[in-house]
């Protein structure tokens, strides 16, 4: 029987910090047996627990796409023992993998649709395995247009800067980058909250997916927007935080009503969120 | 079905024999309460108790065990690597189980052995062991069986259930296991008109002392939302001190912490019994707290066992009426009476 509670052994193969506040660090991690990378099949919008031998485990996003063989990747926000002790390792160093855990985005309902993809903050980990799947060339021609609006509180927060800078010259992706303020004169890009550059960029509702995913507050005042555009509740999708142990549904804690988010999330609609208690 | 009869004073030898080829575990007095122990040449097997103070889910899920081991030593080439555990699956027999008990294992099989996810200890020691359960021809007053699904005789948990016909026992085989089982016992014999219209008395007096205390329908019908959000839980959470007894001693109560212990290069990751009462079982890395509140503590532990449990793998409600949490609460709190106040007509502001 194949144990779920044991992690993949991985290298660190690189280790790089993302914003200027150096809270953040994005982990390329390459498994120790390929056999394993084979059963790590996952699909954009699933997480993982990163697991530390001697300190535990911590559930964060997959970041890689699955169109990027050969490794994952993670972005870890320094908020506790397991998340500052990896901070501190180097490239070289072994830790665990175990996964992948959770729901995805509904890529079969996406095909064919339009989506706009809104993020704030560190919350874009799994926004960006998403973009890389839909703008590998044999996902693109699946999709619609893709619409994204992705802001942070100063330039130096914004995660994948090389990244969005090249997604900046595509055609195929409208890119809507801000940031909250600036005292950059080379700023070039947009200057406002995310719910009200998403008001101002007014993506077309019509046969469109709104994501969404980022801090309480940028989510509270951004649903009105969508709302307002046309976005029905059932076309608003979302995904969830919680503390969580096993992240497979058994140890008990990650629950809103009925459903485990570990297990039956992170992903959610609103429209199921609306027949849920508000307990999150 | 085999059905036999087995006089008490030929128990002990049966038992004894059963011990060189099982581990066999029964309720002992030790200290103030009883207890499920593994029984020793010696151990007095008290088959006239009550019930145990713990719920025997520990036989299944212990309080803290080893998930995985690793080591964290420098010169280790597979240091920092989580390992597979080594743990016993030798075949096993409960002895004198509460029906209610052995219910609750199949309740919580829905958490542990799913379609998709199989929990492998919980799942390995389900399968090794036999349980061989004891009616109740006296239940307590904090039982309330026969309001949630099971009773007092209900062998739908069980392998084997044995019925006390003061004299002896009538042995009934409900499984495949049990049916191995009763051909271990050497002593029996065929199970006589008598003694089963004598089992079927019990029952029947048993099940009519308990009665019926709250209807888990009527809490089903309702929905989710208007429970949650319902005025009486106020009420019902304010002499709670969240202190945790009423899960720490729950059948159906599975939730547990994962944790890992290291002692010099040598480390555990330890799997342990956590609880919904205490603030930190939610408590996010980033400070935030979807359960900071003492009122969403105790209306998720009545929820989860009334309400979600029933709604998400359609099935009765996750409590067994063993009226441990009854019986132990240091402030009276009473499941049946949440279950009354959720099921009644209305929940409207008072």
């Amino acid at each position: 029987m194949n144990n779920p509670y044991l992690p993949y052994p991985v290298r660190i193969e690189s280790m790089v910090t993302e914003t200027e506040d150096r809270n953040l660090k994005t982990l390329k991690l390459v498994f120790l047996n390929p056999e394993d990378e084979q059963k790590f099949k996952y699909t954009p919008g699933q997480f993982a627990e990163l697991s530390v031998a001697g300190l535990g485990e911590i559930p964060i996003g997959i970041a890689s796409s699955p169109t990027e063989p050969g490794f994952v990747k993670f972005t870890v926000n320094k908020v506790g023992k397991v998340s500052s002790y990896i901070h501190n390792m180097e490239p070289g160093e072994v830790m665990g993998v175990r996964g992948p855990l959770g729901n995805w985005y509904p890529w079969d309902l996406l095909e064919g649709k339009n989506l706009v993809i809104i993020g704030g903050g560190f919350a874009f980990t799994t926004l960006r395995s998403s973009i890389v799947y839909m703008l590998d060339p044999a996902n693109r021609p699946r999709f619609g247009d893709i619409t994204v609006v992705y802001g942070a509180r100063f330039p130096g927060l914004l995660l994948y800067k090389d990244e969005l800078a090249a997604w900046e010259q595509r055609d195929d992706i409208r890119m809507h980058i801000t940031v909250d303020g600036t005292t950059d004169p080379n700023w070039k890009y947009n200057v406002g909250f995310v719910p009200a550059v998403t008001k101002q960029k007014a993506p077309d509702s019509e046969n469109s997916y709104a994501i969404i995913c980022g801090p309480p507050i940028m989510i509270k005042f951004t649903l009105p927007v969508l709302t307002e555009l046309g976005f029905p509740p059932e076309r608003i999708i979302s995904s969830l935080e919680m503390r969580m142990k096993c992240g497979i549904g058994i140890c008990g804690r990650c629950n809103i009503g009925t459903e485990y988010v570990c297990k039956d999330g992170p992903v959610f609609t609103l429209e199921q969120l609306s027949r849920l208690p508000n307990e999150y | 079905m085999t059905e036999i009869y087995i006089a008490k004073d030929k128990l002990p030898a049966t038992i004894g024999k059963l011990m060189n080829e099982h581990l066999v575990y029964g309720p002992v007095f030790e200290g103030q309460y009883h207890e499920f122990i593994e029984l020793k040449a010696g151990d007095k097997i008290d088959l006239a108790y009550q019930n145990t103070r713990l719920s025997p889910k520990g036989l299944f899920h212990p309080h803290s065990e080893r998930m995985c081991q690793f080591s964290l030593a420098k010169d280790d080439p597979e240091a920092g690597i989580v390992k597979e555990a080594p743990k016993d699956y030798s075949a096993r027999i409960i002895l004198g189980i509460r029906p209610c008990d052995a219910y609750a294992f199949r309740l919580d099989d829905a958490n542990f052995d799913t379609p998709t996810i199989k929990d492998p200890w919980w799942t390995k020691r389900r399968a090794a062991t036999t349980l061989v359960g004891l009616g109740c021809n006296q239940p307590c007053r904090s039982c309330f069986c026969t309001s949630v699904g099971t009773g007092p005789f209900d062998p739908s948990g069980l392998d084997v259930l044995l019925t006390d016909l003061g004299d002896g026992f009538l042995l009934q085989a409900f499984t495949e296991k049990g049916e191995t089982f009763a051909r271990k016992v050497p002593d029996g014999e065929p199970a006589s008109p008598a003694a089963r219209q004598k089992a079927g008395a019990l029952k029947q007096s048993a099940e009519a002392q308990l009665g019926t205390q709250f209807d888990p329908k009527a809490i089903a019908e309702k929905d989710m939302l208007e429970l949650f959000n319902a005025s009486f839980w106020d009420e019902v959470q304010f002499s709670c001190i969240n202190c945790g007894t009423c899960t720490f001693l729950c059948p159906t109560c599975w939730c547990f912490d994962i944790q890992d212990e290291v002692n010099e290069t040598q480390g555990n990751r330890m799997r342990i019994w956590d609880s919904c009462m205490f603030p930190l079982f939610t408590l996010h890395g980033s400070g935030h707290n979807p359960r900071s509140q003492k009122l969403q503590r105790v209306r998720q532990r009545f929820m989860h066992k009334l309400k979600y449990y029933p709604d998400k793998y359609q099935s009765g409600v996750a409590c067994v009426g063993c009226g441990r949490c009854v019986q132990h609460c240091p402030v009276n709190i009473d499941i049946r009476e949440v279950a009354r106040l959720m099921s009644a007509t209305c929940v409207c502001p008072a």
